[in-house]
């Protein structure tokens, strides 16, 4: 019997399908990114009280929680390998390509499951009403696609380089901020809501960037994966 | 000798040029003079940061530990020239929009642009081993040059800029004399940057080939 060929996607599921596991056994990065969330959102939502938000400012901070609660959450997952010393096995199974893709998957998880906690949080607490819906929806999916999505090289290469308390942060903030930039931007107009025409350039913008960064990572992670 | 005696006076005539030969310009007065020096210098930045994306990936695919050093020097040279970028824009823009700083969309691309460079040089610092730091600083050199036209094409396009803008916007008006010296100023900044290149690259090699020899 020929053996089956797999494909990197998934290949990559199986990655995702053993992080998952590890990730419900302890549940360590999900609580780290869920409580920074929180933690942020209460203080923000308590110094805030009672005042309206203006559109500008809320959709703002509702991209520093997400960007922030990532950073603490996203390196876990190289970061464990590392520490437990599962790296050898890990590169013995998989080729590069599917292990980024599998790690990547997983971060998406991570950061939908937070987004789909946060964000209705966050217009609830800070008393906000958003106006185009579906354009909303489709900002914060994108968005959040795109910091899982630059994100997961940069962990890799965090963890490489022994793991350094804030470096994840340091390193991703510049090369997100396009991304935040266009995110926060969209955000803004779908909470005032305004006609496609004037959101469509910023969705570009997402879609653009989180191609780049998901075809660039995908190139690049053999580099940094294999030494 | 002979190039750097022929850049010196070369730079030494821009220099005079600018202020005696050129007219003020148009709309702009005298403030249009630093044209001649803010934009070279831009220029060269991004020529810098992309000379350090080629090194990059050019050390990826050979594994040459000497193109590791010219991309950091190439990255060195590029933040040189995008912070002189960003002093003399901030003084045109107190200038023409009365503010130093005013988070115009051109401003926070060159910001985002120093921050980045900043942080690969504090990847670089946090590590030890020669070859990882080259192999992982490569990767996110490529990965933050792959951010540059984001910042300096399509943030500035899609959000309100006041910085003039000629690229691809049909032709630029410009008086003759000045257009002479802005031409003679960029090529008098690259061949300066050929030449820092040239000298900090030998450094670094020699830097290198001690550090060597001690450990031998």
């Amino acid at each position: 019997m020929p053996t089956r060929r797999l494909t990197w996607v998934s290949r990559g599921a199986a990655v995702l399908r053993k992080d998952l596991r590890i990730e419900f056994r302890t549940r360590y990065a999900y609580s780290a990114l869920v409580m920074f969330a929180v933690t942020t959102l209460v203080t923000v939502s308590f110094s805030v009280g009672s005042f309206g938000l203006e559109n500008d400012i809320a959709a703002a901070l509702l991209w520093i929680i997400l960007f922030f609660s990532a950073m603490a959450g996203l390196a876990r997952t190289f970061v464990q390998e590392e520490e437990t010393g599962t790296v050898t096995a890990l590169k013995m199974a998989a080729e590069p390509e599917p292990v980024y893709l599998g790690k990547l998957f997983f971060n998406i998880f991570l950061i939908f499951s937070l987004a789909i906690l946060t964000v209705p949080l966050f217009l609830v607490m800070l008393n906000l009403r958003v106006v185009s819906v579906y354009s909303f929806l489709l900002v914060v999916i994108l968005g959040c696609l795109g910091l899982a999505g630059a994100s997961t090289i940069l962990a890799a290469i965090v963890s490489k380089a022994g793991a350094k308390g804030s470096l994840l942060t340091v390193l991703a903030f510049p090369i997100l901020l396009p991304l935040l930039i266009g995110a926060i931007n969209a955000t803004r107009s779908a909470m005032s809501g305004v006609t496609p025409e004037i959101i469509r350039p910023d969705l570009h913008l997402l879609l653009f960037y989180n191609g780049m960064a998901i075809v660039a990572s995908l190139l690049l992670f053999e580099y940094v994966w294999n030494e | 000798m002979i190039w750097q005696i022929i850049l010196g006076v070369w730079m030494t005539a821009v220099i005079l040029a600018s202020f005696l030969y050129v007219p003020p310009a148009v709309g702009l007065g005298e403030m249009g003079r630093i044209l001649i020096y803010h934009v070279p210098s831009a220029w060269i930045a991004v020529l810098a940061y992309l000379m350090a994306m080629v090194n990059s990936v050019s050390y990826l695919r050979k594994g040459d530990i000497r193109l590791d050093r010219q991309a950091q020097v190439n990255a060195e040279l590029g933040t040189v020239f995008c912070i002189l970028a960003t002093v003399t824009g901030s003084i045109w823009s107190k200038g023409s929009w009365g503010m130093y700083w005013n988070w115009d969309p051109r401003q926070t691309s060159i910001a985002v642009l120093l921050m980045i460079y900043a942080a690969y040089f504090v990847l670089r610092g946090s590590i030890e081993d020669s070859d990882r730091r080259a192999r992982l600083s490569a990767v996110y050199a490529i990965l933050a040059f792959l951010t540059v036209p984001f910042l300096v094409f399509i943030v500035p396009r899609i959000y309100a800029s006041l910085h003039p803008d000629y690229i691809g916007r049909g032709k630029m008006q410009i008086d003759r004399r000045m257009l002479q010296v802005f031409l003679a100023s960029l090529a008098g900044f690259t061949g300066l940057y050929a030449w820092i290149y040239q000298v900090q690259v030998r450094l670094e090699n020699l830097l290198y080939k001690q550090a060597m020899k001690r450990e031998a």
